[in-house]
């Protein structure tokens, strides 16, 4: 799950990591108010979650009241990468000397937070990775043991020469990595953090990921969660318990395990189709897990055929057959709908699914390239 | 010969009494596998499915000498359930559970790492080797006892593929789910190795998906190590950057992750990666026939020539096609 970076800077603050004074606003109004408080030259920030908001002109710096007023105007409503800025940070602009990134990220291959502490701050770290790997410090920390304040230190060191710094750093490492354990997070990210002319370290940025796995004792970050930032159908897949994404695609996939669900996609990719989601109706295969996931995909216009591949394993095969049935009864889809049953209880699950005189397909390949010339014969 | 489980296998349910523990420790014991004992707090002294129930793992132990742990508990359990599990002696443990917190994982992972402890999981299928044993949740029916080893990422997809072996004739000596989170105790290196070393695996089936850098280490790893034949499969071709599919470590982050780096790693190293299940059975049946009739280092040079020799091509074929266009 991903949190704003006004969310971010709220954690930061309570946890005694420095950052500028600032607010959040949905109205013009509100913003001008916020700015106007500072009384200082402010940044006008787009909260949405994506990467690059700056080159996309949803990060402004504003002199003055009345420029604030005309960012947040321009940048409330506008659209990055597909997605409209709702909320936008009203924050004082600070005097930058340097800008350091500072970011702590699950590692998968040592399995340790890594902490990551780089000069070269303020732009892409990717970049910085691939092109100049060397420019980047790195600490793996042990997490039986926790980072020990040495190691801060030393990473901090790495960066700075003035001890007044040094110290700074070392503090916000320390904070930092505390807040990586403490929320459950995959990733926080400072960056950048700056120095100004008079030597305060601040975070000007802040990222943080959690660990959706975590989320079950994070109610408080939960809580944090802006369902306005995502799309609608992957909220509703999300309360009904199923795993979705929205793709620009038109052949809607039903599929049990998120593997499987993978190579349905493939598949329909590589016959010609183009996938309209990732959907993985899980393990358990209550019945009307099957019919959210048919109302969902149904309400996508795009979709032209759907097709449901189901290996039981867990899932039973009757089940998911009764909440096709059901999904037929209720929603009557105009669209073909193909299926590909097998495994447990599949032979109870053929003749549930009688009723409704569905197309079907013994294997995999069989079920997609059935889907994908039923959508064609749709279009004629 | 399997790898991990075989007829010594003496196995402890943890969560027995749960939905799922029970329900599986029943398919388990029926398919002939050694389920010694379950462990569920406060349900000590009674049964599941004839199979005792302890109030604590030591206890199970103790009693019953189990060698192996299957673990059934909800994810706020699962790391707890693991360490019990390791300090009560056991020696091979699989964690079934989904929904683990990484951060769990992470110290549980570096717990177990010099205590000669194998973990498989989380959030996996579990194993089984045909007409031996099974601890975990892979259908019985859908296997074929023979000489195939399978290594997979995932669970329903790894299903499809032991059903296309199967459907091909081709049966198989252990299918392992090693789970599709982020930190799993036991990746693609540890099995191959075990692949490598046990004679009844003639060929490898290795199914990997998107994020991470696993597949690709098992490439070079291949390479090194691994003498028998291998054919792959990657899922998440068509995944978008950035969003989570469904299992937790199927991310592509940035530029890392992407199913096409790990279909390029393996085909480097003469690995054919297959488009559809269905086609992997076919692949293995090509590299079994070439290492019949050519010694491994011949081969080995005539499938780099190969693919050394095509991609370029067809590369700059596309390449001066697209020039023409213009």
């Amino acid at each position: 799950m991903k949190i704003h970076e006004y969310q971010a800077k709220e954690i930061f603050a309570a946890s005694g990591i420095p950052v500028p004074p600032g607010r959040v606003a949905t109205e013009v109004q509100d913003a001008v108010a916020i700015a106007e408080e500072i009384d200082r030259p402010v940044m006008v920030k787009a909260q949405v979650h994506v990467g690059g908001r700056g080159k996309a002109g949803g990060v402004k710096y504003a002199e003055n009241i009345e420029s604030a007023k005309i960012w947040a105007q321009r940048i409330l409503g506008m659209d990055i990468k597909g997605l409209t800025v709702k909320k936008i940070l009203v924050t004082e602009a600070v005097d930058i000397t340097s800008e350091t990134y500072l970011g702590i990220i699950l590692d998968r291959v040592t399995k340790m937070p890594v902490i990551m502490i780089s000069a070269a701050g303020g732009i892409d770290i990717e970049e910085v990775a691939a092109k100049t790997p060397e420019k980047i410090h790195k600490l793996a920390v042990d997490p039986r043991v926790g980072l020990r304040p040495y190691q801060a230190r030393a990473l901090a060191y790495n960066v700075f020469r003035d001890i007044k710094l040094v110290r700074q750093v070392t503090d916000i490492i320390v904070k930092l990595y505390d807040i990586f354990w403490k929320i459950d997070a995959s990733l926080v990210e400072i960056n950048p953090l700056i120095t100004t002319p008079i030597n305060q370290v601040i975070a000007i940025d802040a990222k943080i990921n959690i660990d959706d796995n975590g989320l079950f004792r994070q109610k408080e970050i939960e809580a944090m969660r802006d369902l306005d930032a995502e799309n609608s159908s992957e909220v509703d897949a999300r309360e009904a318990g199923l795993s979705f994404i929205k793709l620009d695609g038109n052949i809607g996939c039903i599929v049990n395990g998120a593997g499987l669900a993978m190579a349905t996609m493939d598949l329909v990719k590589h016959y010609g189709g183009d996938p309209a989601n990732f959907l993985d109706i899980g393990g358990s295969s209550n019945p009307d897990k099957v019919l959210t996931a048919m109302r969902i995909i149904l309400g996508d216009p795009n979709v032209k055929a759907i097709l449901i591949n189901i290996f039981g394993g867990i899932t039973r095969c009757d089940d998911v057959a009764t909440g096709i049935v059901s999904a037929f009864k209720e929603l009557h889809p105009e669209v073909p709908v193909v299926t590909r049953l097998t495994g447990t209880n599949e032979a109870a699950g053929r003749r549930i699914l009688k009723e409704v005189k569905l197309p079907s397909a013994p294997t995999l390949d069989a079920v997609v390239q059935k889907a994908i010339s039923m959508a064609g014969l749709e279009e004629e | 010969m399997a790898i991990f489980i075989d007829k010594k296998t003496k196995l402890v349910v943890q969560g027995i009494t749960g939905r799922d523990g029970s329900f599986h420790a029943a398919q388990m014991k029926k398919y002939g596998t050694n389920v010694v004992a379950g462990v569920t707090p406060g349900k000590g002294g009674t049964k599941v499915s004839g199979i005792p129930v302890f109030n604590t793992m030591q206890a199970a132990v103790d009693k019953t000498k189990a060698n192996t742990s299957i673990i059934y508990v909800p994810p706020a359990f699962a790391a707890d359930s693991i360490y019990e599990a390791v300090d009560a002696g056991i020696k091979t443990i699989i964690c079934i559970t989904e929904g683990v917190p990484a951060n769990d994982m992470m110290k549980v992972y570096h717990y177990i790492k010099h205590r000669n402890v194998r973990l498989i999981g989380p959030n996996c299928p579990g194993l089984i080797s045909p007409e031996l044993s099974k601890v975990g949740i892979i259908p019985g029916k859908i296997c074929k006892k023979g000489n195939v080893g399978v290594v997979s990422r995932s669970g329903t997809l790894t299903y499809e593929v032991i059903f296309a072996l199967t459907q091909a004739g081709m049966g198989q000596s252990t299918c392992i789910g090693i789970g599709g989170d982020q930190v799993i105790g036991t990746n693609f290196i540890d099995t191959l190795e075990a692949f490598e070393n046990d004679r009844s695996t003639k060929g490898i089936v290795m199914i990997g998906e998107i994020g991470g850098s696993d597949e690709e280490d098992a490439a070079a790893y291949i390479k090194k190590k691994v003498t028998k034949p291998v054919v792959g499969f990657i899922a998440g071709r068509t995944a978008p950057p950035g969003k989570r599919m469904g299992h937790a470590g199927a991310i592509i982050s940035g530029s890392s992750g992407l199913a096409a780096d790990k279909v390029a790693a393996l085909n480097k190293v003469g690995i054919p990666v297959a488009t559809s299940p269905l086609e992997i059975p076919v692949l293995m049946t090509e590299k079994f026939s070439k290492k019949k009739t050519t010694k491994t280092t011949a081969k080995k040079t005539t499938t780099r020539k190969v693919a050394g020799k095509k991609s370029p091509k067809k590369a700059a074929a596309k390449r001066t096609t697209k020039a023409k266009k213009k």
